[in-house]
């Protein structure tokens, strides 16, 4: 797999707060990937959410960025479809 | 005094002349102060006060009523309230002050409920069935002291009617049990109308008090907005498979009798249902519950022979209740007491929903997915266990929330009674069915095991962590029966 490194240049959307999404937003980061969630099943699925999203942002090359998640209990291939779609849309000038 | 015990008539008193009863004058029951009303009634420290929820999340009057017991400074209050709804979240400082000590419920939803788990009631929160309540009222396991009735009418002498006024909310089920067994009874009105107020749902009888205040409640939460069927596809499949196994049991048929629940997925069954009893000709014998509209039309179409209602659910539900003499007021004691002979012996399918249910069929509509106090039996245990087949319909996903569990955070209905779950993925039957397992085989119909189900759910969405409980037991999970199948516990923050 070829390595790439992306950046994230503007701020940028994807998905929804229906129920069984999530709405992912992406902007530049500090050096870092910086993940805030707020979620229906925070209690429950909080941290496993966390990570889909951040081990997605490392697939795609991601290594600095800020990321607001808010969560209406998504599975997890959603948050994926999500992520993958805010970054194509961050990293475009 | 028993004058039949007494051996000889000669020593028992005959009044004189002078001393024969005068006319009756007929005492003044009506109020209008409730500060007056509440001291003249005694309320002591400790006295247990009633209060019925057919005013739903619209109710003014248990707030009312009880913020004017706090002023008075009354500690220790027994709330024994049929429901509870986020309305009552102006009750959270009076559980803080200790005006309330206890709860008795059978259903609480909003910040009250999760106040009450975070450890706010100083007492105990008893969490009983809608037919639970009735017997444990009737029976005099528990006491009331006043049952205030927040009557949408009422006349001076008491005769409470839930079908005149202008907060009108139609039958008044709920209360009955409280109008016959509290120590005094207050009629609680924003429409005194004249005599005779009816029909009465409660009689002059049963009433000591009148109190008139402004209002009594909002419309707008007094009738639902969500007796709606649902438009969502996988709830609609849900409802079809459904059918499919009420066809299944052979029950379905000329005279049989019917109950669901108000939520989306229910009424869509109540839909298609109607769909298949006009294609194949059969008329059922009652629907019962909770009504609305939806049944209401069904009763005027000729499709049952009458409906048993305990709450009217919306507008529909109250002009029926006017009109049609097969649509019959219900107690919640004859609703689903099991020391009577009640309705929910006599029902042939009831389809209800579940927060979330076990492997051994165990369901739970007490808690929320984060363990927070949302929801109650209701009439879910009575039902489940009066009923021939108990059918649980819900989504297997919804919101990453699994429904099926190794253990259900709060047990509110034994699976002994749960016979059939319908999800979107596959239908699962209680093994103790062995005739319905048969059944469905005979008539092809699939079937699964709910600890395959189980698995095949947390394969896609994962294992959820426990949630976190502390070591205090808060309250009780009563069965209908006054048995307890399981604690309910403090939930840590």
């Amino acid at each position: 797999m070829v390595e790439r490194k992306l950046e994230i240049k503007k701020m940028a959307t994807a998905g929804s707060l229906e129920s069984n999404d999530i709405l992912i937003m992406i902007s530049k980061g500090e050096g870092k990937i910086d993940i805030e969630l707020e979620s229906v099943v925070e209690k429950q699925f909080g941290e496993d959410i966390k990570k889909v999203i951040h081990d997605t942002l490392v697939e795609e090359g991601i290594t600095d960025a800020k990321v607001i998640a808010k969560d209406k209990g998504a599975l997890d291939f959603t948050i994926r479809a999500r992520v993958r779609a805010c970054v194509k849309r961050g990293v475009e000038n | 005094m028993n004058y039949l015990s007494s051996t000889d008539l000669r020593t028992v008193k005959v009044l004189e002349q002078a001393e024969f009863p005068s006319k009756v004058n007929a005492r003044n029951k009506v109020v209008e102060d409730t500060a007056k009303l509440i001291k003249e009634l005694g309320i002591k420290d400790n006295a247990v006060l009633s209060f019925h929820h057919h005013l739903r999340n619209g109710d003014y009057v248990l707030n009312t009523i009880m913020k004017e017991v706090q002023r008075q400074g009354i500690k220790g209050i027994t709330l024994v309230a049929s429901s509870l709804f986020p309305i009552h979240a102006e009750m959270i400082p009076l559980l803080e002050d200790g005006t309330i000590e206890n709860i008795v419920t059978s259903y609480i939803s909003g910040d009250l409920g999760r106040a009450i788990s975070y450890g706010k009631l100083k007492g105990k929160i008893i969490m009983q069935s809608h037919g639970g309540r009735a017997r444990s009222i009737l029976n005099g396991e528990i006491e009331i002291d006043v049952a205030f009735i927040a009557s949408p009418s009422a006349d001076a002498h008491g005769n409470i009617s839930g079908v005149n006024g202008h907060n009108t909310c139609g039958t008044l089920g709920y209360a009955i049990a409280d109008s016959l067994k509290a120590k005094k009874v207050v009629a609680v009105t924003d429409a005194l109308v004249e005599y005779p107020n009816y029909p009465a749902d409660i009689t002059e009888d049963y009433v000591d008090y009148v109190l008139v205040i402004d209002c009594i409640g909002r419309k707008e939460g007094i009738v639902s907005g969500t007796t709606r069927v649902t438009r969502d596809p996988v709830g609609l499949k849900i409802a079809k498979d459904t059918l499919k196994v009420m066809e299944a049991t052979g029950l379905l048929k000329e005279g049989f009798s019917y109950q669901s629940g108000a939520g989306g997925i229910s009424l869509a069954v109540t839909a298609f249902l109607k769909e298949y009893m006009i294609e194949n000709n059969i008329k059922g014998s009652f629907a019962s519950g909770g009504i609305t509209g939806h049944l209401t039309q069904m009763l005027e179409e000729g499709l049952f022979s009458a409906l048993f209602d305990v709450q009217c659910f919306d507008l529909e539900s109250i002009e029926s209740l006017k009109r049609n003499p097969n649509h019959i007021r219900m107690s919640a004691s004859q609703y689903g007491n099991p020391e009577v002979s009640a309705v929910v012996d006599k029902l042939d399918f009831v389809i209800l929903g579940a927060t979330e249910i076990d492997v051994n069929f165990n369901v739970n509509v007490t808690s929320g997915a984060d363990g927070v106090l949302m929801g109650g039996s209701g009439g879910h245990q009575d039902t489940a266990a009066g009923s021939k087949v108990s059918i649980i319909v819900s989504k297997l996903f919804s919101s990453r929330i699994p429904v099926i569990k190794d253990r259900v955070d709060v047990i509110t209905t034994p699976g002994t009674t749960v016979d059939v779950l319908v999800t979107e993925r596959g239908i699962c039957v209680n093994p103790l069915r062995t005739d319905l397992i048969e059944a469905f085989k005979e008539a092809k119909l699939e079937i699964v095991d709910i600890k395959e189900l189980k698995e095949y759910s947390e394969s896609i969405m994962g294992k959820a962590k426990p949630i976190e409980k502390t070591d205090r037991i808060i309250g009780l999970s009563q069965y209908r029966d006054g048995s307890i199948i399981d604690y309910i516990y403090e939930v840590k923050r």
